[in-house]
């Protein structure tokens, strides 16, 4: 530099560039803060989840690290606005409002299928709610509590409504098509075998491929999952021609799942489902839950936690459940906002109706 | 084709000055076998193209607010549905109302590319210096935040182009310095530094990315204790980065083999060190050998990005298939219109890298056309 006066200020403004980016946080813990440093330092890594250390942790980092699926319709997809819908994230919500009163104190992990369970496991994330099926061995082997089933699913088949199928027995003798080397084929084989009814199984390697194969009526049913079902009659070229039958051929509860270890972290996780589940027996919705506060029935007021102290019980407040419902809703709400027969879905309640109304979904009572 | 100059090459002349009847039919239909070459490929090309045109523009949806707009029999591409997510699709997660930082960095980027690409452009080393050290530091700190008056944006949220573009041009900036340095090293004297660039180049070209990035991604928070474990993209960067660095220092490793001993022993001779030796003799003729091997290597890491989707990171096509999972913009064609978009951005950034290389090269080679 010729100008000394230039070279000055050219310094002075790099000077403080360089100390504006290095001055007040490391830059390769993004997000994390001090919260996470402090954390580590106290070398907790090596016990993962030991009694209410969860819930220490997620109160440190301010938010909720929630893991769901990468793009599942009705349960975890984003919209335009980047905005995270579905069952499996409302429980999220549910769970951070519970906990911090905030629904949005929550952070969203798209996870894959693969990289689902070892994210839990390493604990990136505190709970895995990402349409995964509750089975023994997941439950048993991996080092996972299932807390719940927030939707019970199935694999069904979808039928053209001019076939005049009605029920999964009428497709004897037909063909069907599916993905190759999935438990769904296994499942078809099953349930064909065992009735003794003949059958064709065109199996595809792609969903895609066997969708399209479904619509240019190279086979008479498609059959996968019955979530699944709903979301791909979307994609037929006339998807109202279509049907989901009401049969279904496997169990498959899906659920959030927390690692083992942690019974404190564990009851919040599971009593948020029931709180939602409660509250729709109840009558309780997001709309009326204040109201609800001053009502005289006792099962409300122990839920809302106008009585007893059921909230504290598991290192939360009083009104845990109150912040839950006011932010999902209570169950029923939040199932016929993401995949309700309003919803491009339309799925019917079923199974997941409560107990009292046909269905399955029962919830302990808080007492 | 018959008309052939003795170097190989179609003679340009003939080509250009003819009428187009006598060019095809001296090109085209010069010969039984050619006509019928010609005849056949224009059938396979009028098999293609209409339906391919007729999908993408004349039965395609163009306007619509809604997944309705888009139903119906015989109806093309639904643009609307990309028009939608525009905002998704290039940045991601990203939190709406802090989107100007990613416009500031895609802006002063732009400006700072576009005079160090063109090769008259005045205060080249100012502007190079600018563009590899201090842009990229301006980048992270308004990205990511975290600093005095600017809200930290964890990388969980960042998605689409952005994060495409994050990790192409972290792998392009980094793999080619690191890329010489290892090609140098492999032709090393030294035994140590040898052995040590052998291992690193051997090891990272025999790991498929897939693999470095789930060891990243997945395996590597199994290991360290909690909360010690980095941030996801960043892991994903440095994987990516050293991946390709190694291939990049196989390219340079073969430019530097055509250059004839004469020019180190020449170098040697008038006295130059090891370093001025290849800075100012062998490396600018190394280089320039390669450059197709580079951009070669540039554009397969560009498309390569695509692979951080596995690993739970948006990229644009991951940000394209979240998107095709709204229940409100499921439609039939949705899945082929978005992967025509994907494509479509894809290969106008490979197209892009792919002509400048051209440009380059043909400026560089002046005096060794031939």
């Amino acid at each position: 530099m010729k100008n000394p006066l230039v070279a000055l200020i050219a310094g002075i403004l790099i000077g403080a560039g360089g100390l504006y980016f290095f001055l007040p946080y490391d830059p390769l813990t993004l997000g994390g803060g001090a919260a996470q440093v402090s954390s580590a330092g106290a070398g907790d890594g090596a016990e993962r989840a030991s009694a209410g250390e969860t819930l220490r942790r997620v109160r440190n980092r301010g938010f909720v690290q929630c893991g769901v699926s990468q793009g599942l319709p009705g349960f975890s997809s984003p919209d335009e606005r980047g905005n995270w819908s579905g069952i499996d994230v409302d429980f999220c919500r549910a769970l951070a409002a519970a906990i911090f009163g905030d629904p949005d104190k929550v952070r969203f992990r798209p996870l894959s299928a693969k990289d689902r369970f070892t994210a839990l496991q390493s604990g990136e994330i505190d709970i895995l709610s990402r349409n995964t099926t509750w089975t023994m061995s997941r439950d048993t082997q991996l080092g996972f509590d299932f807390i719940g089933v927030t939707y019970y699913d199935g694999q069904s088949f979808m039928v053209r409504k001019a076939a005049g199928i009605k029920s999964a027995r009428d497709l004897a003798g037909g063909t069907i098509c599916t993905e190759t080397g999935t438990t769904t084929e296994l499942n078809v084989a099953d349930y064909f075998r065992s009735r003794g009814l003949s059958y064709k199984v065109l199996s595809f390697e792609k969903n895609e491929e066997a969708l399209v194969a479904y619509d240019r009526g190279r086979c008479d049913a498609y059959t996968t999952d019955a979530s699944g079902l709903y979301a791909q009659r979307l994609k037929l070229t006339d998807a109202d021609a279509n049907m989901v039958l009401d049969d279904v051929i496997s169990k498959e509860p899906l659920g959030p799942a927390v690692r083992q270890g942690d019974p404190q972290w564990e009851d919040i996780a599971r009593w948020t489902l029931n709180a939602l589940l409660n509250a729709e027996e109840l009558g309780i919705t997001s709309g009326n839950v204040d109201e609800m506060l001053e009502s005289d029935n006792p099962r409300v007021r122990r839920l809302l936690g106008r009585e007893g102290a059921y909230g504290e019980a598991v290192g939360l407040r009083a009104d845990w459940a109150v912040h839950a419902i006011r932010a999902v809703g209570n169950y029923g709400q939040m199932f016929e906002r993401n995949v309700g027969t309003e919803t491009p879905l339309g799925i019917k309640r079923g199974l997941n109706a409560l107990w009292s109304d046909g269905g399955v979904q029962y919830a302990p009572p808080v007492r | 084709m018959a008309m052939e100059d003795v170097t190989g090459r179609p003679s340009p002349k003939i080509g250009m000055r003819a009428s187009p009847v006598v060019w095809a039919r001296r090109n085209l239909f010069s010969s039984v076998g050619n006509t019928v070459l010609t005849l056949a490929s224009l059938y396979l090309l009028w098999l293609a193209i209409p339906p391919v045109l007729d999908f993408t523009i004349f039965s395609a949806v163009w306007s619509g607010t809604t997944r309705d707009a888009c139903l119906g029999p015989d109806k093309g591409a639904c643009w609307p549905f990309i028009w939608a997510n525009i905002g998704q699709f290039i940045y991601g997660r990203y939190p709406a109302d802090e989107i100007w930082r990613v416009n500031v960095v895609f802006a002063l980027g732009a400006v700072a590319l576009v005079p160090a690409l063109i090769p008259s452009a005045p205060a080249k080393r100012f502007n190079l210096i600018f563009l590899l050290i201090i842009y990229p530091l301006i980048a992270l700190v308004l990205l990511a935040g975290d600093r005095p008056g600017l809200r930290p944006v964890p990388t969980s949220e960042w998605g689409g182009l952005l994060v495409t573009l994050v990790v192409a041009l972290t792998g392009i900036v980094v793999s080619l310095p690191l890329g010489i340095v290892l090609a140098l090293g492999r032709r090393s004297s030294m035994p140590a530094i040898r052995m040590l660039s052998v291992v690193f180049i051997e090891f990272w070209r025999g790991v498929p990315l897939i693999t470095v990035l789930f060891m990243a991604s997945v395996m590597l928070p199994l290991f360290l204790p909690e909360g010690m474990s980095p941030d996801n993209l960043l892991r994903c960067l440095v994987g990516v980065a050293l991946f390709s660095s190694a291939y990049m220092a196989e390219v340079v490793r073969g430019g530097l083999q055509a250059i004839p001993a004469g020019q180190y022993e020449a170098a040697r001779a008038v006295g130059l060190s090891y370093w001025r030796t290849m800075g100012l003799v062998v490396l600018p003729q190394a280089l320039r050998h390669v450059i197709p091997g580079i951009v070669n290597t540039f554009i397969g890491l560009f498309k390569d990005t695509t692979l951080v989707l596995i690993v739970g990171i948006f990229d644009l096509l991951g940000q394209v298939r979240a998107q095709l999972s709204d229940p409100s913009w499921t439609v039939p064609q949705g899945a082929l219109t978005a992967y025509v978009f994907a494509a479509l951005v894809y290969w106008v950034f490979c197209f892009g890298m792919s002509q400048y290389s051209n440009f380059m090269e043909r400026r560089l080679n002046t005096a060794r056309e031939r």
